[in-house]
């Protein structure tokens, strides 16, 4: 290990839902400016684990602490959250979603929110200009506006999970250098996946989960999963 | 972020998504429009017996009304697990409860602006006491009801049956208020008694729970 102090540590977490332990003890640490890949079968838990880290979700036992904090919420203007939902409001344009989101995190001018949202639109290369509302959107517009939405803040821990799904294989490889971009300007990245062959190339760490526990970590995608 | 300025963004955007939608408005008024057609036809009162029922047939329709607003409020944002989107943002949690009950407020009042005309003509009502007093009554009885039903409603969104939760707690807390709101109304229709008593009852639910709210609205938002 360098040492560079890690992003996050996680200490024997545990996560019980009723009798169910999503998380048995997952200790770990991430360090800063590297693009991890989270692996494991359904329900082995791996987005418990992101949203654990992303504070939507409390340890029953166990600490996590995230950019040197143990309250998620007093950093949460610099980590981005993009969940297997979309995170929209259907009824509303990207824009019009964006905006409202942009005022949460504190962008408030509209001249700069506006010039934000549109350099967020068009780094995920959908339109800016697009009035049709999200819920018109083909599943992979709308993925990639929900990707929008997690890079507003321009967050230094960006958490995604499953960010492929429903999306065309040519958007995929665009999606993957555009988080290859985003580890190389410094930030981390958490990416949960079934589709890990589209970060093969790019990711630094795949960390492998199986029933609540993290039992692997390897450096390249191994071929059996 | 300021606090002003997320309660404001809300608001817009809630004031936005029903306007486009008017899932809220449409299913409230077809409500309570069915309440004063169908009492209508079930009681044949005279003006002076309309007057001293009206008030508790007013309220009880707008009450049963404002669940649906209610419910359809934190529904919306459900979908597409929208909520989380603001959980994991750092605005904080009072601004978003503050912008849905003034929401809810803004939807049911338009309500009773509708309504009221209809229940003058089926009930043949004709206040005898001062009808200003009517201003207050609808403001203050129409927040208690709405600001405890923004809260319960957050409470039992993530409960399977939310659209009976949501009554079962509301209605039973509302009680007092519900009291203040039918008295006052009956006293000024009827002009028999003051409804001043009445109405400082509903200030005082209404600032005592308003506070209550915005102060336990945190750990609702952060519940799992």
């Amino acid at each position: 290990m360098s040492g560079v102090s890690p992003i996050i540590v996680a200490d024997a977490v545990i996560k019980q839902f009723g009798r169910f332990a999503a998380l048995r003890g997952v200790t770990a640490d991430f360090s800063p400016g590297r693009l991890y890949v989270i692996l494991g079968d359904n329900g082995a838990g791996k987005t418990t684990l992101l949203r654990t880290i992303a504070g939507l979700s409390q340890p029953t036992r166990g600490t996590i602490s995230v950019l040197g904090a143990k309250e998620v919420k007093t950093v949460r203007s610099q980590i981005g959250y993009m969940a297997h939902p979309s995170l929209l409001y259907d009824e509303m344009s990207g824009m019009e979603n964006l905006r409202y989101f942009a005022g949460l995190y504190g962008i408030e001018d509209d001249a700069v929110a506006e010039k934000r949202c549109r350099e967020v639109i068009s780094l995920v290369k959908l339109d800016p200009g697009l009035a049709r509302p999200v819920g018109q959107y083909s599943q992979g517009m709308r993925q990639r506006m929900s990707l929008a939405r997690a890079l507003l803040n321009d967050p230094k821990l960006l958490l995604l999970d499953e960010p492929f799904s429903n999306v065309d294989s040519h958007s995929a490889e665009e999606m993957a250098g555009l988080l290859a971009q985003m580890r190389d300007q410094g930030k981390t990245l958490l990416v949960v996946t079934h589709q890990p062959a589209i970060l093969e190339s790019v990711a630094d760490e795949f960390v492998w989960m199986d029933a609540g526990k993290i039992v692997d970590r390897t450096s390249k995608l191994r071929g059996a999963q | 972020m300021s606090f002003l300025a997320v309660t404001r963004a809300t608001l817009a955007k809630d004031l936005r998504l029903e306007w486009r939608s008017k899932d809220a408005i449409n299913a409230m008024l077809f409500f309570s429009l069915l309440v004063v057609v169908i009492f209508s036809f079930a009681f044949d009162p005279t003006a002076e017996e309309s007057r001293r029922i009206a008030g508790g047939l007013i309220w009880v329709a707008f009450l049963f009304a404002a669940v649906v607003a209610l419910n359809q409020t934190w529904a919306r944002e459900l979908r597409n697990h929208v909520l989380d989107a603001y959980r994991v943002s750092p605005a904080p949690a009072d601004p978003l409860f503050l912008a849905k009950a003034v929401g809810n407020f803004i939807f049911v009042i338009v309500l009773e602006a509708l309504m009221a005309p209809l229940f003058i003509i089926f009930y043949k009502l004709r206040p005898l006491g001062p009808a200003w007093e009517l201003l207050p009554i609808a403001v203050l009885g129409t927040w208690a009801l709405v600001v405890n039903g923004t809260f319960f409603a957050a409470l039992s969104i993530r409960t399977k049956n939310r659209e009976i939760m949501l009554p079962l707690l509301l209605f039973p807390i509302s009680l007092p208020a519900l009291l203040g709101m039918v008295n006052a109304t009956t006293a000024v229709l009827t002009g028999e008694e003051s409804a001043k008593f009445w109405i400082a009852l509903l200030l005082a639910y209404d600032v005592v729970f308003t506070i209550a709210c915005l102060l336990l609205f945190e750990t609702i938002l952060e519940a799992e």
